[in-house]
């Protein structure tokens, strides 16, 4: 062991010394690998705009209906939040009602929001134009993904009006309540639930091969895996575990549907419900949580693994810095999604698994806390002696490091298996996850947005409201959850329609109307958001092409904003990384990807 | 500037509300102690890395804000800095962790002593079994479950014959005696936690999970499920009554055993018969 670390150090030591001196221009330019792709070129609206195998269309359409079906997400908490801060007052919800509001803003906002937009949205905006392809790779497949998640959504909306109405099993499913009469929406709704989940795996399938394939094999001249930009790593990274972990989530649908349906009994054993034995038996509950699990540890990281990207980049734009420890950050990413398929019982610790479990998954799981926190430290390292332009994206990556953080350790809790004994199933769950998986990731998605605004529509966003916007968002969804942890340690259990006459849950009453009321201001915010985003379309200020002045490839298209196709007669060929800015030896503040090294000769150049 | 201060005032608040607030957990009833300890401990670990994080945050962004004259540094990587960092994190963690995996070792090893009790559960209330005389539970299956054996109690079991049931959501515990929970779900799954004794596990059909405790103070405390159980969840409660061991022999006197609940349905049949047959 201890060999094996002189060794590395020797090697650091020699690494450094060679880029402390200024290495000789860097001229290689790979030939060309690939036949150019043939693109579909649409002519009609319908083609064009509708049914378009336009990966940037797709994005943004994927983006659009994600945030659609993610304000009714946002208004079902309202109804939610009312009940739980002024039950006398708004009795408008009762327990069924709450129930289901409870399953399908956590399912709507999980799945059909964040998901969609980082993957589908993101994903397709960014990851062509940043890797420097034409399109995907598969234009028609990922036409039929988006068709797909908007078909899982109009299911998923049609659940809402069944008989029953929507399942309300809670977001997590667990069977054998999810489909016994107990539950409200045992009846269709439960159904219609895990048949929208199946085509949404169907449809992110088709969508995430495009994503993975294109990263891998359509990345243009020069654009070597250690010179693309943080965001295409965490996207692609992520996209990667949603191929592995979306299939258990797709069976454990199938499983449950046909215990639901033809009396199968995957997860039930002999029950005895309501005053009479059910014709179930022999199947088990745990399985499903096992196989929801392995599907739903990952899935925090489909989540936060392409916002982890997109902050590096954000902050290291917006700082004129490169971002620290670029391979570092590169490793970290790979790292956490290898480790996030080995901890996925850590939701379970008091499940009534063998408890001999807690240890193993008390160890992988607060051992990813060490690359987690990496990126942390160069996100903050990043800044240190920067030039720190405090604009909209920034605000919002500042206020992603800070509810991350705060998420981030109280996972340090709820991941020691025996703190979590006290803490599962209470408020301090429920405010851990949304901090670090609701509010740290949507601060990387407004600061995403107000970053490409301009890039998708040619204008700014009305900076005077984005301000407002962040302020309020930040400020008022901290003031949300970080009290509710201390919910959470009186012992209030989630998922209770009312508490209030329980001895020292009243201490709790005042401190649940300021979180209403904060959450209701929060949610407000979020229409002059779209207010701001939609008026900004015809009326915004127009942006000069490359605003932020960033170096990676999306900027630099020859059309601004980019058209079909992306680039024009030649695709565009990667010297460099895309962090060079304030490049010592150069006059040029910062210098585009596609710059060789003969246009900047004085510039040191960094080994990519 | 403005921008630094509101995050600076954020941690502040933050701090001031931790120890300020009060918001705070219930006294602990059990011998599960050194899970509040643990906790603490992971708070000041934690808490430590958020403050010192974000006010590091905050100082760069007043120290480095934007200045036309100012030039970033370059420096793409310090290995040594990120090696420590790495290295001074695993170790904290490790700190996190070794210790609450000693008390989860404890947590999951019962004692020898301790009084087996079986906790029922189903859609949406409590019931209780103790084991009686000889201190076993009788064995149970869900086949048997009916009106007239509502625990599904095998009374082809010797031990199952003495075993006390307890119909109702109120539970009494002997101070200081440790106990073992073992619990059973009919229908769906639920949870048996009280925040008093810091200890929760879920409760499924068709396995018996448990875990142990010792009710160190004497007291009334609330019984809450904490597994989601469909629309009576949020009014599933029940009670434990923390009694001493002269009020505890009280209650337990009042207690039915199997037999006699047997003994009683079988009379009460004959008299049904008897009247009919007048």
């Amino acid at each position: 062991m201890s060999e094996k670390y002189t060794d590395n150090k020797i090697e650091t030591k020699a690494a450094d010394t060679s880029s402390g001196s200024y290495a000789p221009p860097v001229e290689k330019i790979p030939a060309k690998e690939s036949p150019e792709q043939e693109l579909y070129h649409a002519k009609s609206f319908w083609t064009k705009w509708v049914f378009s195998q336009d990966a940037k269309v797709i994005g943004v359409q994927y983006a659009l209906t994600a945030t659609a079906i993610g304000m009714i997400g946002l208004v079902l908490s309202w109804g939610m939040r009312l009940q739980l801060g002024f039950p006398e007052t708004f009795s408008f919800l009762g327990p069924a009602t709450y129930y289901q509001s409870v399953t399908m803003h956590g399912m709507i906002m999980v799945i059909y929001l964040l998901t969609a937009l980082f993957l589908g949205g993101f994903g397709n905006y960014l990851i062509p134009l940043m890797v420097g392809a034409r399109d995907m790779v598969f234009p028609y497949v990922n036409m039929v993904s988006y068709w797909m998640f908007l078909i899982a959504v109009l299911v998923l909306i049609a659940s809402f009006f069944v008989p029953g109405g929507p399942t309300g099993a809670g977001w997590t499913l667990y069977p054998p309540q999810a489909i016994l009469p107990g539950t409200p929406g045992s009846e269709m709704g439960i159904v219609l639930m895990l048949i929208s989940l199946s085509l949404f795996v169907i449809g992110f399938t088709m969508g995430g091969l495009n994503y993975v394939i294109t990263v891998l094999q359509s990345r243009t001249r020069g654009m070597t895996l250690m010179r693309m930009p943080l965001t295409i790593w965490g996207i692609f990274t992520a996209t990667v575990l949603a191929l592995l972990a979306f299939p258990a989530l797709f069976v454990a649908c199938i499983m449950m549907t046909l215990d639901n349906l033809l009396g199968t009994s995957f997860f039930m054993p002999e029950i005895f419900s309501m005053g009479e034995k059910l014709e179930y038996g022999g199947g088990s509950p745990i399985l499903f949580q096992h196989l929801f699990w392995f599907f739903g540890h990952p899935e925090v990281y489909i989540v936060a693994l392409p916002a982890f990207g997109i902050v590096s980049d954000l902050i290291s734009v917006h700082a004129r810095k490169n971002i620290f420890g670029y391979r570092m950050m590169v490793w970290a990413i790979v790292i956490i999604g290898a480790l996030s398929f080995i901890v996925w019982a850590h939701h379970m610790y008091v499940s009534g698994m063998n408890p001999w479990f807690g240890f193993f998954f008390a160890t992988t799981t607060l051992i990813i806390a060490v690359p987690t926190a990496i990126k942390v430290y160069n996100w903050v390292l990043t800044l240190w002696r920067g030039n720190i332009h405090l604009t909209i994206p920034m605000l919002f990556s500042l206020g992603f490091i800070v509810t991350f953080v705060n998420g981030g350790i109280t996972g340090l809790f709820l991941g020691n298996v025996i703190v979590d004994v006290p803490l599962s199933d209470t408020y301090f769950v429920v405010a851990h996850f949304h901090m670090v998986m609701g509010i740290a990731p949507l601060m990387v998605v407004f600061g995403a947005i107000y970053h490409w605004y301009p890039l998708i529509t040619g204008r700014h966003l009305n900076q005077t409201l984005g301000k407002i916007h962040f302020w309020i968002t930040f400020v008022g969804a901290y003031a949300i959850y970080f009290p509710m942890h201390y919910l959470g340690f009186i012992g209030v259990p989630r998922r209770y329609f009312e508490m209030y006459d329980s001895p020292y849950m009243t201490s709790g009453v005042g401190l649940n109307q300021f979180i209403t009321v904060a959450a209701l201001i929060v949610g407000f915010t979020q229409i002059l958001f779209l207010y701001n985003l939609f008026t900004s379309w015809y009326k915004g200020e127009k942006s000069e092409r490359n605003p932020w002045k960033a170096n990676s490839l999306e900027w630099h298209t020859p059309e601004y904003p980019p058209v079909h196709g992306n680039f024009g007669k030649e695709l565009p060929v990667v010297y460099r990384w895309p962090y060079d800015f304030s490049v010592p030896g150069s006059d040029k503040e910062y210098i585009p990807q596609d710059v060789p090294q003969s246009q900047v000769p004085t510039a040191k150049a960094e080994k990519t | 500037m403005f921008v630094s201060v509101i995050f600076v005032l954020i941690i502040i608040g933050s701090i001031i509300f931790h120890f300020w607030s009060p918001w705070w957990w219930t006294p602990v009833a059990s011998n599960w102690g050194n899970i509040d300890d643990t906790i603490i401990l992971s708070f000041w670990v934690t808490g430590a890395v958020f403050v010192a994080v974000c006010l590091f945050m905050a100082y760069c962004v007043w120290a480095y804000r934007y200045r036309p004259d100012r030039k970033a540094e370059y420096k793409p990587e310090d290995k040594k800095l990120e090696f420590r960092l790495t290295w001074l994190t695993a170790l904290g963690v490790a700190a996190l962790l070794a210790p609450g995996l000693v008390v989860w070792n404890k947590f999951i090893t019962v004692p020898e002593n301790a009084m087996k009790i079986e906790v029922v559960a189903y859609q949406w209330g409590w019931n209780y079994r103790l084991p009686g005389a000889d201190g076993v539970l009788g064995k149970t299956s869900v086949g048997l479950i009916s009106d007239d054996n509502p625990y599904g109690l095998d009374s082809s079991d010797p031990n199952s014959k003495d075993d006390i049931l307890v119909m109702d959501a109120d539970l009494h515990l002997e101070i200081n005696q440790p106990v073992k929970v073992e619990l059973r779900s009919f229908d769906v799954l639920h949870n048996f936690y009280v925040p008093q004794f810091r200890a929760k596990m879920d409760m499924l059909p068709g396995i018996i999970t448990y875990y142990w405790f010792i009710p160190e103070k004497k007291g009334d405390y609330e019984i809450l499920c904490a597994e989601y159980c469909g629309t009576g969840h949020y009014a599933m409660r029940g009670r434990v009554l923390v009694d001493d061991e002269k009020d505890y022999s009280n209650w337990l006197a009042k207690q039915i055993s199997f037999e006699k609940m047997i003994a009683k349905n079988n009379l009460e049949k004959n008299l049904l018969i008897a009247e009919n047959k007048n």
